[in-house]
């Protein structure tokens, strides 16, 4: 009998068996298409800004996501380098044969690991706790625990034009029953949508006419481990262009044969605010003179170009039109066409913190059937879903992370306190105190939590001390380092381009000089590692706002620690307006902190809870 | 929430009238049980009903009793409104009685919590009532309804989104840093707009400065040596404005003498117990005492007597008010001038005999504090300075962004000032929540609304 089963063996599902296999409980991988293990069924790339973020974070718990990029990245950007150090993000086009190749290796050679090529029909569920599920062919597997990373597969139908089909991506073979029996068991089901654009065959297009977009000339990696996997000199580059008037005259012309604009009239799904169709930016931008698309790679091995930005439901035959209207592409050959695909996914207000479902115990759900879209986003659900789905088995408490700890923990929070109308991507903006929330720091921030679940090992940790050790030294030696006001102290720093002293100044303060970068003074401290210095370079820059984010941190997180009693009755707090009783109903915050951020509970609300808690609870308990 | 409240909603004074104001979902139910008149239970909804209030068989007063039901109240709960006749004690009899038969009495401000706990108002709005009990002339109550009618919350709510935009540019910037076609919001472009949101948050500071005059009045201190005719010349005035002298404390919690309206605006006249009984300030309580009140007040009227030269004492307060708003009275000028007034500024010459010099005096007040310039109708501010501390925080932020613009910060640590800025903003509009925040604003209401 297994322990856990994971059922979907995309980004959520690789990163959740991979977590509990390794956490040591035998784990069993279904998947509809073992072909298709760790598929990049859209573009051909992981991370951007704030998901490369995740992909870091995903490495310092001791996920795979960052490890397998490393190895089948061919081109590799650091976003936002000049717009601080809170905002820069990895972002790499990974090739779409090598990912999955890596990523179904290491499957493979994990101990406790098993994949089965099979549909899952039905959960098996006894007073409302999981214990296993019935196949397709109705087989009936056993386990204790179940986590649920069907991706699109749930009902999906591919949208072309004015043609609906019952299908998978890629014309895979979807999920028909589980969503039913999802929703029988308690579930609400949500219809969500999403698309992907045409893949041009890169030897017919006219690159003369492209503009080059090349990767960054510093090497870079995800993971912690710090493995230069690819040629840093001879990356494979991306391709710029734009839409061109005639582009946008053919899709207005056809805008009704579009299967979002009337093309097919049951269209239920709600797509992405933050990645719309071609034919919706037209529409919605009409002011705008052209859009921006890129000519991506997907992999080294075969010709397909991913034509980014210009995802759409047109009918093939005006896709033609479309595509042959940009410059470059006039005589381009499309390989495979732009579809819409529409899937259920539940309500992720349905979730616990933990990922585990309020609804069934020990069912855990990961990705996009909770509303998300993005690999980053799957990956990191799966592995807190693995993660907490081995600790529900060893009795222990589940990793939570807060809003200040982690990208993944903002997304968690999200989406079970706020829910989600649309796709839920990860921003930036999402998080109060990304400053806090940095690409060089995520080791700092993660890896005793990996540690302590057993997903980083005593190898990796013991790195992990030493460069923590590195970075005290490092800012010791800053602070006791000074200049003195000498003639050959102020040579040095005319030579630094920046003010000379009367007093003598401390390294440290002299870092804080807007104009002074810390590899200016490396010559001095040559024996630390550039990672060292980058991140004490920005927490001694930035100091004063880094400890006032901890600050304010500290606050909230006060409140999230106030508790709310899970037995509380809302229907007894007088004067809770209605919208924010149903909520409050639907989430059950388990803290005051919680509370406040589900939209539509308004501060008033808020204080009638803490009233309530504070005078009546007790007291209607008796 | 769910018991009923209740407490004197007018100032403990003798005016004509003094309500009882009670509300909760017994608040009927229990006024009915002291009122003999109509029964108050089955009186058609928002009625006015005469009557009498008794205790037991004792009548306590004659009384004219609102009738509100939810939800269209002040509370949005159930109000009876007892209009009593009497004086002060019996409208306290009349609260005692209601709070014996099962009203609980009314925290400060526990009106307005209600009203605003059940959603009939919010923050700004429940500020500018604060502001409505407590107006004094007719501008402040011009003022307190216009920040009711929301229009200061629209002021602040167009500054928030001006900021909201660039934080959103710059969000869309860092987050889809390959859209080359969207305009990348640098520090270049910034500055000027934050410049310019300073402006309008200054603005609406200086309104609210003013508003605070509006609200407040101006704490003034009439000094002067014996028989220089400081009585005769606040009594005038007094007179001419027909003021209500009281011994109600004023905002310095000194007590004042006297208040007048100028334009609306009302002086608020200082001082220990009576100038107008012993006019001997400066040699009954001294130079030190003078000079303690000359600090306290925001202005000073300084009498001097036309018909004598300038004492050793006078030059020594004429010294220390000259950092301060003062003006400077030479009374007596229907008699021989042997004063030496070269040196002196800001001069009204009067002659309280004559009437003389009246006018004048307003006309400098005026011009001192651009009273003219007070326009209640154009006008935004926030009148608590709860909100004034919140715009200079936030303006303080602004400050702080265009600093570091400045120091060549990027731009993601030049947004945390902006969003700090913008966040202040929603504290001042209640959007977002701060634990204590109601605590403490709700205390600083008045008893009884």
């Amino acid at each position: 009998m297994y322990e856990v089963i994971v059922i979907g063996g995309g980004h959520a599902g690789c990163e959740a068996a991979l977590a509990t296999a390794r956490m040591n409980h035998k784990t069993l991988l279904i998947t509809g298409n073992i072909k298709n293990i760790a598929d990049m069924p859209c573009n051909p790339s992981i991370g951007g800004s704030a998901k490369g973020i995740i992909v870091r974070e995903i490495d310092a718990l001791g996920g795979e996501m960052g490890k397998c990029a490393d190895r089948s990245l061919i081109q590799m950007k650091m976003l936002n380098s000049s717009k601080g150090p809170a905002v820069r993000s990895l972002r790499a086009q990974a090739d779409k044969i090598t990912y999955p190749k890596v990523m179904l290796e290491t499957l493979k050679s994990t101990d406790n690991l098993e994949i089965l090529e099979a549909m899952v029909k039905e959960l098996i569920v006894e007073n409302k706790s999981v214990k296993g599920i019935i196949l397709e062919d109705d087989r009936i597997i056993y386990s204790k625990v179940v986590i649920i990373t069907t991706g699109t597969y749930l009902k999906s139908d591919i949208l072309v034009g004015s043609t609906r089909t019952r299908k998978g991506p890629h014309g895979e073979k979807t999920s028909n029953y589980l969503s039913d029996n999802l929703k029988i068991l308690g579930f609400t089901i949500k219809r969500l949508k999403t698309g992907t654009p045409p893949r041009i065959d890169r030897n017919t297009i006219d690159f003369s006419k492209t503009r080059v977009e090349n990767g960054d000339s510093n090497p870079y990696t995800f993971s912690y481990d710090n493995d230069i996997y690819y040629d840093v000199d001879n990356q494979i580059p991306c391709h710029l262009i734009y839409t061109t008037p005639t582009t946008h005259q053919i899709i207005n012309d056809n805008l009704n044969k579009s299967s979002m604009y009337g093309g097919l009239n049951d269209i239920k799904g709600v797509g992405p605010r933050y990645c719309p169709s071609i034919e919706d930016k037209i529409v919605r931008f009409s002011d705008k003179e052209r859009h921006q698309l890129f000519l991506e790679p997907e992999s080294i091995y075969y010709d397909d170009i991913y034509l980014q930005g210009f995802s759409t439901s047109m009918p093939v035959d005006v896709q033609e039109k479309m595509v042959h209207s940009l410059p470059g592409l006039e005589n381009a050959k499309i390989l495979k066409y732009a579809y819409a695909i529409e899937y259920d996914a539940i309500d992720s207000k349905q979730l616990k913190l933990s990922l585990e479902t309020k609804v069934i115990e020990n069912l855990f759900t990961a990705g996009q059937i909770n509303g998300t879209s993005g690999y980053e986003e799957a990956a990191c659900q799966g592995l807190i879903a693995g993660i907490n789905a081995a600790l529900k088995l060893e009795n222990k408490e589940p990793l939570v992370l807060k809003r200040s700890e982690a990208y993944i923990g903002v997304l968690i929070d999200d989406l079970i306190t706020k829910g989600i109308m649309d796709p839920y991507r990860m921003l930036t903006s999402r998080a109060e105190y990304r400053l806090l929330l940095r690409n060089d720091n995520a080791d700092m921030r993660l890896t005793e939590y990996g540690h302590n679940v057993g997903l980083i090992n005593n190898d990796r940790y013991n790195k992990f001390l030493l460069k923590k050790e590195a970075i005290k030294n490092l800012i010791k030696e800053l602070k006791t380092n000074k200049i003195n006001p000498t003639e050959m102290g102020n040579n040095f720093l005319r030579d630094l381009n920046t003010a000379e002293i009367k007093d003598s100044i401390t390294l440290y303060d002299l870092l804080k000089r807007p104009e002074i970068k810390i590899y200016s003074l490396k010559n001095m401290f040559g024996k630390y590692s550039n990672d060292v210095l980058e991140q004490v370079e920005i927490s001694v820059k930035y100091e004063g706002y880094i400890k006032k984010a901890l600050k304010d941190a500290e606050k909230f997180n006060e409140l999230d620690s106030k508790k709310i009693p899970s037995d509380i009755d809302y229907s007894k707090i007088k004067n809770l307006a209605s919208e924010a009783r149903q909520k409050l109903e639907i989430v059950r915050p388990t803290s005051i902190g919680q509370a406040m951020r589900i939209s539509g509970v308004n501060p008033v609300d808020i204080s009638l809870i803490m009233i309530y808690i504070k005078k009546e609870y007790f007291y209607d308990r008796k | 929430m769910n018991d009923t409240i209740a407490a004197i909603s007018t100032p403990l004074a003798t005016g004509a009238i003094s309500i009882i104001r009670v509300s909760g979902q017994d608040s009927i139910k229990i006024a009915n049980k002291i009122f003999i008149g109509k029964d108050l239970e089955k009186v058609n909804d928002h009625t006015i009903n005469y009557g009498h209030i008794y205790d037991k068989k004792e009548l306590i007063d004659e009384v004219m009793v609102s009738v509100m039901k939810e939800p269209n109240t002040y509370t949005r709960e159930d109000i009876v409104e007892i209009n009593a006749h009497g004086s002060i004690a019996s409208a306290k009899k009349i609260l005692e009685l209601l709070l014996k038969n099962g009203c609980r009495l009314a925290n400060p401000g526990e009106f307005t919590e209600r009203a605003f706990l059940n959603g009939r108002i919010d923050l700004v709005e429940a500020e500018g009532i604060m502001d409505i009990i407590e107006s004094k002339t007719e501008k402040s109550l011009s003022l307190a309804i216009n920040q009711l009618n929301g229009n200061t919350s629209n002021k602040i709510k167009n500054i928030r989104k001006k900021i909201s935009d660039i934080e959103t540019n710059i969000e869309v910037n860092i987050d889809f840093p390959e859209y080359d076609d969207i305009e990348v919001l640098n520090n270049d472009i910034i500055k000027p707009k934050l410049i310019e949101i300073r402006k309008d948050l200054n603005k609406l500071l200086l309104n609210s400065k003013d508003s605070q005059i509006i609200k407040n009045g101006i704490d003034t201190v009439i000094i002067g040596k014996p028989n220089v005719g400081k009585s005769s010349i606040l009594n005038k005035l007094l007179d001419e404005e027909k003021a209500i002298v009281t011994d109600i404390p004023g905002t310095t919690r000194d007590i004042v003498e006297g208040t007048l309206d100028i334009n609306g605006i009302r002086l608020n006249l200082i001082d220990t117990a009576g100038i107008r009984k012993t006019d001997d300030i400066v040699e009954s309580i001294g130079v030190k005492k003078s000079i303690s009140l000359i600090e306290k007040a925001s202005l000073i009227i300084m009498v001097l007597n036309n018909n004598t030269e300038i004492t050793k004492e006078e030059l020594e307060i004429l010294n220390k008010i000259k950092n301060k708003n003062y003006i400077i009275i030479i009374n007596k000028i229907d008699l021989k001038k042997n004063i030496n007034d070269n040196n002196l500024k800001n001069v009204i010459y009067m002659s309280t005999l004559e009437n003389k010099g009246f006018d004048e005096l307003k006309e400098a007040i005026i011009k001192m504090y651009e009273l003219d310039k007070i326009n209640t109708n154009d006008f935004s501010y926030l009148s608590s300075s709860r909100s004034i501390s919140l715009i200079e925080k936030a303006i303080d932020s602004i400050d702080k962004s265009i600093n570091l613009i400045d120091e060549l910060m990027p731009i993601d640590i030049v947004e945390i000032e902006i969003n700090k800025a913008s966040e202040l903003l929603g504290d001042i509009l209640g959007i977002n929540y701060k634990e204590d925040l109601f605590d403490q604003l709700f205390s600083n209401f008045c008893l009884g609304k």
